[in-house]
Formats: C-alpha cells, sequence, structure tokens
C-alpha cells in the first residue's frame, strides 16, 4: 500500500525529521509521544510481570517460581504499573497534548520544563529497572518499614531512589499544568467554559503538587535508615514503623485519585461527544473532582485500621472515606443522566467510556465495603482489596485511558483506527476484566491473603477463573497495540472533526500545527453545545502552509 | 450448595455472623445501584440510540432537585455503614475483662502462642468454645499481620508495641491462620491453625503437654535472675518505685504528665527506661534490651499483674 496523505500540509510532525528533533523538542505534542512511547514500553513490563504472577497462581504450591522471585514479580508490577504506568498515563500523553489545545494555547507555560519532565520521568524509569536487573526488589509496592528499611536483602534503596527521581518529574508537570491553565486560557474560556477534561487535570495538579513531596521523603527516609541505620521507622533503633505508613497513604492514597480523576475526564468528553448532549450538571461534575481531590487527603488512615493507629482516628478517617465516596457517585448519576434523550452512538470510545462506568461503579461500590470498618478488619490485605483497586486502577483508569487514546486518535495522528477491531477490543478488556477480578472479591471474603506465593488449595478453582480471565485480558490489550500501530501507515484519513466534537481541539487541523492555532482563538460559547452542534468558538484554520 | 470448594468462609465465632449482616447489606445496596447504572445506561443506548447523523437532542442542562437526590440518599446510606461497622469495629478491639489471656509472639515465618497456665505451642493456637481470648500480640522482627478468616478478626502484629484483639470462637474444629501483612520471603509460608475446643478438652489439652510454670510463675523467676527485685521490691525505696499493683494504674511522671500503666509502658520501661520517668526517681535504670527476649517481656508483665498491691504504693488512684 502507498502513504496515501491527502495533503502535504505543514504539521507539528512532519515540520522536522530525525531523532533530534524529537529528543529536544519543546512542542507539547511531541512530547505527549515521548511519554506514550516510554508510558507503553513501562505498561508492557508491568503486564509481563502480571503474566507470570497470575500463572505462578494456577496452582497451589509455588512452582513456577521462587518465593522469593515472586515476591520480587509483584513488587516491580506494583511499582512500574503505579509509579510509572497509571499515575504518568494520562495527564503525560493526553493532558499534554489536550491541555493546550482544549484551552486555546499554543503551549503548555514552561515548554522546556515539560521535556525536562520526559527525561526525568525516564531516568527514574531506567534506574528503577535497573535495580530489577540487578536482582530485583521484594518490599511491595509499599515499602512498609521495617521490613524494607532493615530487614530486607534486595534492591531497595536504588528502586526507592528511582521513584524519587520520578517524583520530580510528576512536581514539574503539575505546575506545568496548574500555571498553565490559570495564565494561558484564550480569551473567553472562563473557568467554566473549560472542558471537564481540563478540571480534572486541574484537581489532579494540585494532589501532584501537595503529594508527591510527601512520598519522596518516605521513601528517601527509608533508604537513609537502609543506609546509615538513623532510627526513624525501626523499633529497634527507636523509630515508629507506623509513621511510615502515614506518611507512604498521605501521598499514595490521593495517587489513587490521580490516576482516576483524569479518566473522569475523559470520561466527561467522551460521554457529551457520543451521546450529543451537553454533560449533564456540569457545575456538579466539575466542582466534585476538587472535592475528590480535597476529600481525598483526609482518608489515608482508611488503609490503616489494622495497623494499630488509635480506634478513634480509625473512625474518622472511616467517616471521610465515606463521604469522598459522594461526589464519585455524583459524577455516576451525571454520566447516566447525560445519556438520556440523547443520540448515542457506540463508537469504540463511548465503549470505552460506558465500560468505565460499568467498572468505576463496583471498583467504588467496593470502596464502601472498605470504608466500612468492621468489614475492612475482614478483608483487608486479602484479595477483596486487590480485586476492588485494580476494578478502580485498571478498569476505571485504564478503561478511560483507552478511550481516550482512540478517541484523540485522529487528532494526533491524523487517521482514524480501524473501529470493528477497536470495539472488539473494548468488549474483549471489559469481559476479560470482570472474570480476572471478580472471583478475587469472593477470593478475598474467603480470607485468601495478597501477596502469596502458595496457597492452600481450596482457593485453586477461583484462582484458575482468575488466571483464565487474565489470559482474555491480555489479549485485550495486545489487539489495541497492533491496530494503533497499523492504523498509522494504512489508517482512514480523520480530517479536523471525525466525531463532530465541539472543543477547541477540533477546530485545529489533523494533525494539528506546532503552534495548534494560527490566531489565538476567542471562545464564545460553553463546551459540550451539541444541542446546536456549534464548537466553542469560531475560530477557523487560517491558509495551509504545504511542506 | 457445594461446587466442592467454598465460596464464602465459616462462621466461626461470635463476630462472624455480625460482620456478615454488615457484609450482606453492603451487597444488596451495592447489586441493587450497580443493576441500576447498568440498566440505565443499557436501556438509553438502545431506546435513544442515533438513527440519524442530522439528530438534534434536546438540550438538557441539569435538574437541582436530582442532584440533591443522588448526593443525599448515598450520603445517608454510607452514613448509616459508617456508624455500624464502627460499632463492631469498636468492639472488635475492646475486649471484654473476663477475657482469657493468651501471648503471641510473631517472627519471620513462624507464630508462638503461650498460655497463662504456661504452655506454648507454635504455628497453633489452642482455645477453648464459647470464652472470649484476648489476643496480646507483638512481632520480633517485622509487621506480620494476626488474621482468621473465620473469625473476622484480623490485627497487624507491630515490632516495639503490643497489639489487642479478641474474639469467642462459637463452633469447634480448626481454622486457618493467616499471617496477612507480608513479611518477606516466606511470607505465604506464615500459616498456622486455631484450633477450638470444648472447655474441659481444652484443660486436658493444657495439662497434657509439657507443663512448666505457669507465665506469671515464669515472670516471677526472671524478675529475680535479671535483678529487677533489687530495686523493685515491696516497698518503695530511693532507687525504684515497687510495682505491685502497678498494672492500670495512673502514674505520674517526673514531667507531670500522667499516662497509665499499661503494657506499652511497661515494655517501654524494659527496654528503654529513659522515656519515662516516674516522679520522684532519679534515671538510673539501665537498659534491658537484647538482655530479655519479647517473651520474657510478656512473663514479667504477666508476673505484674499477677502481684497485689502492698502499702506505701507510689501509685495514685
Amino acid at each position: 500500500m502507498i502513504d496515501k496523505a491527502p495533503d502535504r500540509r505543514l504539521h507539528y510532525l512532519n515540520v522536522s525529521y530525525g531523532v533530534k528533533s524529537w529528543l529536544f523538542t519543546t512542542d507539547h505534542k511531541r512530547i505527549a509521544w515521548l511519554y506514550l512511547l516510554s508510558v507503553t514500553f513501562f505498561f508492557f513490563i508491568g503486564g509481563f510481570f502480571a503474566t507470570l504472577l497470575r500463572l505462578e497462581l494456577l496452582t497451589p504450591q509455588g512452582d513456577l517460581v521462587q518465593a522469593e522471585t515472586y515476591n520480587k514479580l509483584f513488587t516491580m508490577h506494583g511499582v512500574m504499573m503505579v509509579f510509572f504506568f497509571l499515575i504518568p498515563s494520562i495527564p503525560a500523553i493526553l493532558g499534554n497534548f489536550l491541555i493546550p489545545m482544549m484551552i486555546g494555547a499554543r503551549d503548555l507555560a514552561f515548554p522546556r520544563l515539560n521535556l525536562a519532565s520526559w527525561y526525568i520521568y525516564m531516568i527514574g524509569g531506567l534506574l528503577t529497572i535497573g535495580a530489577g536487573v540487578a536482582g530485583g526488589v521484594d518490599t511491595g509496592w509499599t515499602f512498609y518499614t521495617p521490613y524494607s528499611s532493615i530487614y530486607s536483602n534486595s534492591h531497595v534503596a536504588l528502586t526507592v531512589c528511582g521513584i524519587f527521581i520520578n517524583g520530580f518529574s510528576t512536581i514539574l508537570t503539575g505546575i506545568n499544568f496548574i500555571v498553565t491553565i490559570h495564565k494561558m486560557r484564550a480569551p473567553g474560556m472562563t473557568w467554566f467554559r473549560m472542558p471537564l477534561f481540563v478540571w480534572s487535570h486541574y484537581a489532579t495538579s494540585i494532589i501532584f503538587i501537595l503529594g508527591t513531596p510527601v512520598v519522596a521523603i518516605a521513601l528517601a527516609l527509608v533508604a537513609l535508615e537502609r543506609v546509615f541505620r538513623l532510627g526513624i521507622f525501626d523499633p529497634e533503633l527507636g523509630g515508629d514503623p507506623v509513621l511510615f505508613q502515614h506518611l507512604f497513604w498521605f501521598y499514595s492514597h490521593p495517587a489513587v485519585y490521580i490516576m482516576i480523576l483524569p479518566g473522569m475526564g475523559v470520561v466527561s468528553e467522551l460521554i457529551p461527544c457520543f451521546s450529543r448532549k451537553r454533560i449533564f450538571g456540569y457545575s456538579f461534575v466539575a466542582i466534585s473532582s476538587l472535592a475528590i481531590a480535597v476529600l481525598g487527603f483526609l482518608v489515608w488512615g482508611h488503609h490503616m485500621f489494622v495497623s494499630g493507629q488509635s480506634i478513634y482516628a480509625g473512625m474518622i478517617f472511616s467517616l471521610f472515606s465515606m463521604l469522598v465516596a459522594i461526589p464519585s457517585a455524583i459524577k455516576v448519576f451525571n454520566w447516566t443522566a447525560t445519556l438520556y434523550k440523547g443520540s448515542i452512538s457506540l463508537d469504540a470510545p463511548m465503549l470505552y467510556a460506558l465500560g468505565f462506568i460499568g467498572l468505576f461503579t463496583i471498583g467504588g461500590l467496593t470502596g464502601i465495603f472498605l470504608a466500612t470498618l468492621a468489614v475492612d478488619v475482614h478483608v483487608h490485605d486479602t484479595y477483596f482489596i486487590v480485586a476492588h483497586f485494580h476494578y478502580i486502577m485498571v478498569g476505571g483508569a485504564v478503561m478511560a485511558y483507552l478511550g481516550g487514546i482512540h478517541f484523540w486518535w485522529p487528532k494526533m495522528t491524523g487517521r482514524l483506527y480501524p473501529e470493528g477491531w477497536a470495539r472488539l477490543a473494548a468488549v474483549t478488556i471489559f469481559i476479560g476484566f470482570h472474570l480476572t477480578f471478580f472471583p478475587q472479591f469472593v477470593l478475598g471474603y474467603l480470607g485468601m491473603p495478597r501477596r502469596y506465593h502458595a496457597y492452600p488449595p481450596e482457593f485453586q478453582v477461583l484462582n484458575v477463573m482468575s488466571t483464565a480471565g487474565a489470559s482474555i485480558l491480555a489479549v485485550g490489550y495486545l489487539l489495541p497495540l497492533i491496530y494503533l500501530i497499523w492504523s498509522l501507515r494504512y489508517g482512514a484519513v480523520a480530517g479536523m472533526n471525525p466525531w463532530k466534537a465541539t472543543g477547541l481541539e477540533w477546530q485545529t487541523p489533523s494533525p494539528p500545527p506546532t503552534d495548534n492555532f494560527d490566531e489565538t482563538p476567542i471562545v464564545t460559547r460553553e463546551p459540550y453545545d451539541y444541542a446546536r452542534g456549534e464548537p466553542q468558538s469560531e475560530y477557523v484554520p487560517g491558509e495551509v502552509e504545504h511542506v | 450448595m457445594n461446587l466442592g470448594f467454598p465460596l464464602f468462609p465459616d462462621q466461626a465465632s461470635t463476630m462472624a455472623p455480625r460482620v456478615d449482616a454488615v457484609y450482606f447489606v453492603l451487597i444488596g445496596v451495592s447489586v441493587f445501584f450497580a443493576t441500576l447504572i447498568s440498566l440505565a445506561i443499557i436501556f438509553f443506548a438502545f431506546r435513544y440510540r442515533r438513527r440519524s447523523d442530522l439528530e438534534r437532542p434536546p438540550e438538557i442542562l441539569g435538574d437541582l432537585r436530582l442532584e440533591i437526590l443522588w448526593t443525599v440518599i448515598p450520603l445517608g446510606f454510607t452514613l448509616i455503614m459508617f456508624a455500624w461497622g464502627a460499632i463492631l469495629y469498636f468492639e472488635t478491639y475492646s475486649p471484654p475483662p473476663n477475657a482469657l489471656e493468651i501471648h503471641v509472639v510473631a517472627k519471620q515465618w513462624m507464630w508462638k502462642a503461650q498460655h497463662p497456665e504456661g504452655r506454648s505451642e507454635i504455628d497453633e493456637l489452642h482455645v477453648p468454645l464459647g470464652r472470649p481470648i484476648k489476643l496480646l500480640l507483638t512481632s520480633q522482627d517485622v509487621i506480620h499481620d494476626f488474621f482468621v478468616p473465620a473469625f473476622r478478626i484480623k490485627t497487624d502484629v507491630v515490632p516495639g508495641r503490643y497489639m489487642t484483639v479478641w474474639f469467642e470462637a462459637s463452633k469447634a474444629g480448626a481454622f486457618r491462620l493467616f499471617c496477612a501483612e507480608y513479611c518477606g520471603t516466606l511470607h505465604s509460608g506464615m500459616l498456622g491453625r486455631v484450633v477450638v475446643m470444648a472447655p474441659r478438652e481444652y484443660q486436658n489439652w493444657l495439662s497434657s503437654g509439657p507443663v512448666g510454670n505457669t507465665v506469671a510463675a515464669a515472670g516471677a523467676r526472671l524478675f529475680q535472675r535479671l535483678s529487677c527485685v533489687a530495686c523493685h521490691g515491696d516497698k518503695n525505696t530511693e532507687r525504684g518505685p515497687s510495682l505491685a499493683g502497678l498494672f492500670g494504674k495512673h502514674v505520674r511522671l517526673h514531667d507531670g504528665k500522667v499516662i497509665v500503666a499499661d503494657e506499652n509502658y511497661i515494655r517501654e520501661s524494659i527496654v528503654n527506661p529513659q522515656a519515662k520517668i516516674v516522679a520522684g526517681y532519679q534515671s538510673i535504670m539501665p537498659t534491658f534490651k537484647g538482655l530479655i527476649s519479647e517473651e520474657g517481656i510478656l512473663q514479667i508483665i504477666a508476673y505484674l499483674k499477677s502481684i497485689e498491691p502492698q502499702e506505701g504504693m507510689q501509685v495514685k488512684q
């Protein structure tokens, strides 16, 4: 087949060629691509570890790998997926690409800082992989002390160093987004005309900036205690092991919202577009993002109901955890209500968005189980927890991520993905996900603890079901990798606005020119004026410049 | 329903059915909401499917009454679950005063239990049916977690301090004990079982094994051997206060604070005596860290609990 590009228009992809033009780019759209490649790389490494874990768990005996190896596998799976896939995925790829375009700006506020963030991320990621190659780390991604700081014989310090460095990337991205959203909105782009995607990234950035330093400090203290025997967490040295848990979860619980809020932002774009409706209760959806970001900082102790913190503290954290469920519920109800009397088209991004609602609803409802103190005592540290957070972080965040990638793929590449394959992948992932993780709820209530290399035989049937589901899920994840790459060359040409969406990013050609807009657009409407089908501004791209 | 494998855990403690009741209510409400949302999505997706590309749906901005409705209903439900869960949680960690106290020391990767009458065991815990059992737990190294699914109880076992949890077994038999906090290489091998026996059988079991002294008597011997008694005798001396009747009392410290003399306080005073100095005394006690095992400290605590108060005590009521 020949490359049948329709026009030789100058855009951000063909404006220059060569490795250098990419490694030294300051264009937010190109940096998004750098992130897309590296995040995908880390995702498949983490996925490879998950595959080995599920294979080991096919049988009750620990027979595929040794206990030590198994412990390293689940640790590296968690570290890769949380710090190097989930946290950067939507913000650093889609957020980077879209925030300037959605608010009518030419780039982020600090383009060079943006590139620096990617380099810092890569240094952190490669250091962490280096720790894995050197022999791995076996503490669990939670690094609980004093096991991590004293007892573990694995590469804790190096891994922690990688995560610590990566934290700066996150912080810098957060600063960049906040400044951009405050200072670079196009004329007429008032706060309440911003797409909800931008709102949710604003909330996420706040967590980036407030939370990341705390986890960085906590992990640095682990390294200091390990290397210099400072008595901080180990009671033998006069420290307090529970203090670490407070510091760790002060960040790592809000980190869950870092993973899910951008996903909610994506879904809030997809649902109006594919139901041709203004989002139901815009301001409730927008404000609920901020409510989640704020309340999310007050619930960390719900990871510690059985850790020995005061039972009264446990009660307070339980109460706040109940409250944080409310804004999530509000979002789900509003998304569902948006469908009412819409004009609904079930294209692949919409399938992902509806799948997100389905999985996130189950993840959220089981969160109430965990916020309920007496039930959490029983299911804490069992597979119930594993199932719950995978429903949120994989069911929720990854579905939204894939939905977003499909939705904006035409904008990023100028090509359409193959619709039939994409629908098949979305359905495969949805089904494979349930088959993998639903049995784990049952396992957890039965009492199977997490992080078990070998397990009693009565748990085997459910584990086999879970592994079988995981193989379907794996196929679902490989499909987009294949057909999206295929579409880069063979996909149909997308055109400026294949979805007839209203956002500013759809008013500029696909792929967009380096400066996004020839002149600054003037925003005159609300973001989701699908009733009239009118875009947010009167902007039309100017004369096309050819290569 | 028997599929050849269990789908629901045994209910073998008085707490188990009460936790399960909360669980079932949560399941009921969750199934209701998940079904509601799913059916609404499926119905809307079908009923309002796009028939023509020219469709212009009506503009609906939102509805304040609906927003209030779907804020208040989940809020009310979660607050009820909060209160219900909190009441049971409070009970799980508040042992009744008449409970039988058993000491548990965890280490990589085993459980050691010691019964007050003196018998000790590894990776097993024998308990009598129908009697509240209070566990006093600590760890020798990293954090472990004592988890008996059939009892619906769990507590982390943290080094450097005591944790408490209690249960009353309601069914005879053997039930799995798991370590639920990741503790290193053989974490998944740190298993045990709790054997629930009729009270008479429990008594037989206690006296059938290698019987030593009671825990308190062992503590008394340690108290002599480590020369604790040289400073902490029957009466307060200049060197140290008498410890008879101390347990559970309020103690005034030299900085004016008043604390309760509980297990954690006694443990701290043995391994780190400088941490809390009783009012009116010099800071002269050396640390016994490294000279006494976790089991030994627990024995001394049991001994101190057993001795009666004397006259002339410094403890304040």
